[in-house]
């Protein structure tokens, strides 16, 4: 289909082509939720499921990396609300503006994933042959706060006579195992929404590139518009993430 | 035996005559609705059929009360069909109280089954006719499902869970029985028979065969004191743990106000998870015994503790619910 | 015999979609949705006919009860492939992806769907899908079932599960974009005049379908994954030696599975609603009933998957909700049944070969929807489930019904898509082949599954061999059936007689452009004034105005 300007050659006017864009967006964001949706229903009935070990594995996440990356990512979709903006006004300065610090404060967030990750590696807590919850606790690093450790040691052992008061080492192995299973969840949902910021940066690009020669104004926005739709439904997931991921039952073994 | 080519497999337990007539009735139903689509069918397709090429069709746009009716009777039929099914399925359900409990155990790609007096078969099953009878069934790896034709029932056999199923055979006679859950390479030939026998050649099978090892009571009674379960669960119920006297079948109140009937699930859980309910009044000390017993030893623990229930039940104890009493 | 407008003095167009560009690029490359379309007409069938070369396999295996040809372990694979290969990646795609690829822009009379690129991908998605389902089934084959149950996908089996789980996965991503796009052309792309209830049945089928597959297989697709994902790294979501839960597999896998039955039935039910009408030559009975019912199939059909797991142990009363919710969904397929009979009443009746899927469809689905009551049934679920009687229902919904309406919705377009006509005496000679064989094939598996024959058996107890042997033999007339379209169309491509715009005649916007149509679909833009399927106020269609027709088309 030959393409006149803005306007692809299927549709008869540029409003049908917006219309038809963000109802593809939207229809799109639908099987997404459907999508997280199985994660979520699958870590909901092993959490209930496995409760004690859940809340300890929890607990290893680190709130610090967690609560920063969500205002990160809060900044983030402000500033791609502001591009928007820009972008139905005819701004044509600040919508580049706008659209690259949105993709440096997505940039932060992958940067502080990584190294969330890198931390977890290094703490033995990624699924498989090697995992082992009290790796840390056993191997402490320069630099670690000992207050912090003594105390993630007390509640792993807590734990562990909990499930097991005459054995504790049997104890622990089921708790490792179900800690285990938290984890293939963590790096599972984390791992699918960081996939997801990843597109979400390429697509940046896109409109980035774009912006810079000026294409968009008040009469064509409709690609920052859904790549904005994209962006705040990956935050929104993040918020869910972040909730139950880090934040539910925190302390509470 | 039936005819050269039957229809339906024997009727030989209690279900078989109730899920016959149900199918019966079904099919007439069916057969109703889909022949008189297809004489409609074939009688329009003779009698409208094009006279000349230029020939259209009468414009009919369709009738609301034929629509009504339409979904309404279909709607009244299904429901009764429903109703009818779910009467039946209650009955699947709701095992009666003086069973004869057999234990089966499923895994690549055999059956094991043990009788009440510990005498454990391969690949067949030995019954009383005229008995209710109670299957545990638990799986040592895959998915399975114990399935008898001739006495229409069937239950997954789902490892990490415990399902039950009862029938009361009605026929003497041997029937084939199935695993119809597929579970890999020899899933076709993980059968065997059910053999149906009158009540005294059932108890001179019993014991003619003594090649069986100790009954399950007897080997969970060894496992009770071996596994020092014993030094807990007194019997008296002075111990750390609760007695176990009477409480199988029981109501127990947990430490969180709620209670829970006593039954195999819960005496299961109890062992591999000491601490998923915890008896109102004890402390959380038991330890689990996730992977230390293989589902023959549980098996065996729950008979013991299931023939704990003659025993006299101690006053201050078992976390027995006040309110049910003594079974 | 048959009224057509056919004359032998048509000619085909100058120009059209197939002669537009020449060369592989050209068809690689393409965005318009009808090559798109023959694209997957070509893949799909390429399924079809391993899945074909399964299906042969198993039932000569079944002649004798020991098994006659393979080992057990070589059957379990041919099931399992089976399955895969036909509902995977010829079952779902083949209606949808296809004819509704190629009509559904042309019915509402667009140029193309919304988003052209985004169709041409959902094609190579599902190619690169099938590349890795075939890796598999050339590397160790697969033999979980193809309902990948865990802990034996994700555990116990030996065979390539991974690439297989893969395969399914990314294809799942294929039918997801299709139905995106046929929701967002449905609703922006219809022509002025084009009104919600002046859409061809067809449309709101596939409108229906689409509901299902945007909501469904991103379930199914994170499902596998995470199954595909235990197998790999030997982590523990559903296997119970570690903690997991086999039976949330089940529920996951068949909150899209159930549905999925629905993505293969409601298109085929779509192309006999345009059937029947066009060959009685009436407006179809109950417009927006039909309608109604392929969004009530599609909503209900959501509410019903536990229905698969009646004896795995769930909970009683789980047990008569979904069984009740099952009785629900049967009615508005009762409810199309009727409007399709009710249309033939005082219809002008062609015997046409179109017309005779047609009605074999609605033979063979009202047996299937009907057998679908019993198993639906509590009371007698408990003796049926897994056995052949299951297999007897479904493969009369999808074969009977499914495979019915597509082979008959092919005849149907065949000339709107070739430009060509089919020769009608083998066509018809075929319909009635296909009906019979079907028939013979799987009717004898009712009485197998109500005797107690559990299905997925490689070696049988000897008193089930007789059924066994009649459904071989209506197996081997069956694949007559298939096979003699597939020569006779072919054929037909280059030695058929051209069709001309509209054979039949029928009333839809399809048939108002050329045959085949040009790339642009419509040389104006068209504006619709009528109603569907109406044929008193169509002086166009050259009926009304009494032109003399042509006598029936072909020689043969």
């Amino acid at each position: 289909m030959h393409r006149t300007g803005e306007l692809y050659g299927q549709f008869e006017t540029l409003e049908q082509q917006k219309e038809s864009a963000q109802l593809g967006m939207w229809v799109f964001l639908v099987t997404e939720v459907l999508f997280f949706g199985g994660l979520f229903l699958t870590y909901a009935v092993n959490r209930h499921l496995y409760f004690t070990a859940f809340g300890i594995a929890g607990n290893m996440l680190d709130l610090r990396y967690g609560a920063t990356n969500t205002v990160v990512l809060i900044a983030s979709s402000f500033t791609m609300a502001m591009s928007v903006w820009a972008a139905q006004t005819s701004r044509k300065k600040l919508l580049p503006f706008c659209l690259i610090l949105t993709l440096l404060l997505g940039g932060v967030f992958l940067g502080i994933k990584y190294v969330e990750y890198k931390q977890k590696f290094d703490h033995h807590l990624i699924p498989g042959h090697s995992f082992d919850l009290t790796y840390h606790v056993n191997h402490p690093q320069p630099g670690d706060d000992a207050k912090e450790l003594a105390a993630e040691r007390e509640e792993i052992d807590n734990a562990a006579r909990h499930e097991d008061p005459s054995q504790p080492e049997n104890g622990l192995i089921a708790l490792n195992a179900h800690a285990q299973l938290y984890f293939s969840l963590y790096f599972g949902m984390t791992g699918l929404h960081a996939l997801h910021m990843v597109v979400g940066a390429g697509l940046l690009i896109w409109v980035i590139r774009e912006s810079l020669k000026g294409r968009f104004s008040a009469a064509y926005n409709t690609p920052i518009e859904i790549v904005g739709l994209y962006w705040h439904f990956v935050d929104v997931v993040w918020i869910y993430l972040f909730a139950l991921l880090y934040l539910i039952n925190r302390h509470a073994v | 035996m039936q005819s050269q080519l039957p229809l339906y497999p024997e009727e030989a337990s209690n279900f078989a005559p109730h899920v016959d007539a149900l199918m019966l009735y079904l099919t007439s139903l069916c057969a109703f609705f889909a022949v008189g689509i297809t004489i409609a069918i074939v009688y329009f397709f003779f009698k409208y059929h094009r006279k000349s090429p230029n020939d259209i069709g009468t414009p009919i746009e369709g009738d609301s009360r034929l629509e009504a009716t339409w979904i309404i009777i279909p709607l009244i039929l299904a429901l009764c069909t429903f109703s009818w099914g779910a009467v039946i399925y209650v009955d699947y359900r709701h095992t009666p109280p003086d069973t004869l409990d057999i234990y089966v155990i499923a895994k690549q790609w055999m059956w094991k089954a043990q009788q009440p007096n510990g005498l454990k078969e391969i690949n067949e099953l030995h019954v009383p006719v005229n008995r209710n009878i109670r299957l545990t069934l638990a799986s040592e790896d895959v998915i399975h499902d114990f399935y008898v034709p001739a006495f229409r029932v069937k239950m997954d056999v789902v490892p990490g869970h415990y399902n039950t199923m009862w029938f009361r055979p009605t026929k003497p006679g041997r029937y084939h029985f199935f695993c119809s859950q597929y579970c890999g390479t020899n899933h076709a030939i993980m059968g065997g028979w059910v053999i149906v026998m009158e009540p005294t050649d059932y108890a001179a099978w019993l014991s003619g065969s003594s090649g069986g090892e100790a009954n399950p009571v007897a080997a969970g009674e060894k496992l009770f004191s071996e596994r020092a379960c014993i030094t807990c669960h007194l019997a008296n119920g002075t111990g750390r743990a609760p007695s176990l006297n009477g409480v199988y079948g029981a109501q127990v109140l947990l430490a969180d106000g709620t209670t829970v009937t006593a039954d195999e699930a819960y005496i299961r859980e109890s062992i591999l998870q000491p601490n998923a309910k915890i008896v109102a009044g004890y402390q959380p000390l038991m330890p689990t015994f996730q992977g230390q017993l293989t589902e023959e030893q549980i098996l065996a623990l729950t008979a013991y503790i299931k023939s704990l229930q003659s025993q006299p039940v101690p006053a201050k104890g078992a976390g027995i619910a006040p309110t049910t009493g003594k079974k | 015999m048959s009224a057509t407008l056919t004359s032998p003095d048509y000619k085909l167009p100058r120009d059209h979609y197939l002669n537009a560009t020449y060369g592989i690029r050209s068809w690689l490359l393409t965005t318009d949705h009808k090559r798109i379309a023959l694209l997957y007409l070509i893949s799909v069938t390429f399924f079809f006919f391993i899945g074909g070369i399964f299906a042969t396999l198993i039932r000569i295996h079944l002649l004798t009860p020991s098994g006659a040809l393979v080992s057990p372990e070589t059957y379990n694979k041919l099931f399992t492939m089976h399955g895969v290969a036909m509902i995977f990646f010829f079952l779902i795609p083949s209606i949808p992806a296809i004819l509704g690829n190629f009509l559904i822009p042309i019915m509402i009379g667009a140029k193309d769907l919304a988003f052209p690129k985004i169709n041409l991908l959902s094609w190579y998605i599902y190619v690169v899908g099938g590349c890795f389902v075939l890796y598999s089934f050339s590397t160790g084959g697969l033999d979980t079932g193809w309902t990948f149950y865990t802990p034996l996908s994700s555990v116990y089996s030996n065979s390539a599960v991974t690439p297989a789980v893969i395969g399914i996965f990314i294809n799942g991503f294929s039918s997801i974009l299709t139905g995106l796009n046929f929701i967002v052309t449905v609703h922006t792309m219809r022509a002025p005049g084009m009104t919600w209830f002046r859409l061809p049945l067809f449309v709101w089928a596939h409108y229906a379908t689409s509901l299902v597959m945007i909501l469904g297989t991103p379930v199914v697709a994170i499902t596998l994954l995470l199954a595909g994902l235990e197998r790999m790294f030997h982590l523990g979501f559903f296997n119970p030696a570690m903690g997991g839960d086999p039976i949330l597999f089940q529920h996951l896998f068949w909150f899209y599975s159930h549905p999925a039955v629905y993505i293969m039935i409601l298109p085929s039910m779509g192309v006999i609603s345009e059937i029947i009408p066009t060959f009685a030559r009436k407006p179809i009975f109950g417009y927006s009933f039909i309608a109604g019912s392929s969004i009530a199939i599609a909503v209900i059909g959501f509410l019903v998957w536990a229905h698969h797991m009646f004896v795995t142990g769930e909970s009683t009363y789980a047990a008569l909700t979904f069984s009740f919710l099952s009785y629900l969904v049967a009615i508005p397929s009762a409810v199309k049944v009727f409007n399709w009979t009710a249309t033939l009443y005082k219809g002008s009746i062609s015997w046409d070969a179109p017309m005779l899927y047609a009605l074999g469809f609605i033979g063979l689905f009202t047996i299937g929807g009907l057998t679908g009551l019993f198993l639906a049934c509590l009371g007698l679920d408990i003796h049926i489930h897994d056995t052949y009687f299951v297999i007897a229902h479904f493969h009369y919904i999808m074969v009977g019904g499914a495979v019915m309406g597509y082979v008959g919705g092919i005849h149907f377009w065949w000339p709107k898509i070739t430009g060509k006509l089919y020769p009608e005496v083998l066509s018809r000679v075929a319909a009635v082949t296909l009906f019979v064989g079907f028939n013979l094939t799987f009717f004898p598996q009712f009485i197998l599954g109500y005797l107690g024959m559990p299905r997925r058996y490689h070696s049988y107890p000897p008193e089930f061999q007789v059924l066994n042997v009649l459904s071989t033999a209506g197996a081997s007339v069956l694949a007559l059936g298939y096979l003699l379209p597939m020569i006779y169309l072919t054929w037909s491509m280059r030695y058929g007689r051209v069709a001309g715009p509209n054979p039949w005649p029928a009333t839809g916007l399809e048939w108002k452009t050329d045959s085949p149509p040009p790339t642009e679909n419509f040389h104006v833009t068209p504006q619709v004034d009528w109603e569907p399927y109406d044929y008193n106020n169509r002086p166009d269609l050259g009926l009304a105005a009494g032109r003399p027709l042509a006598p029936a088309h072909g020689d043969d």
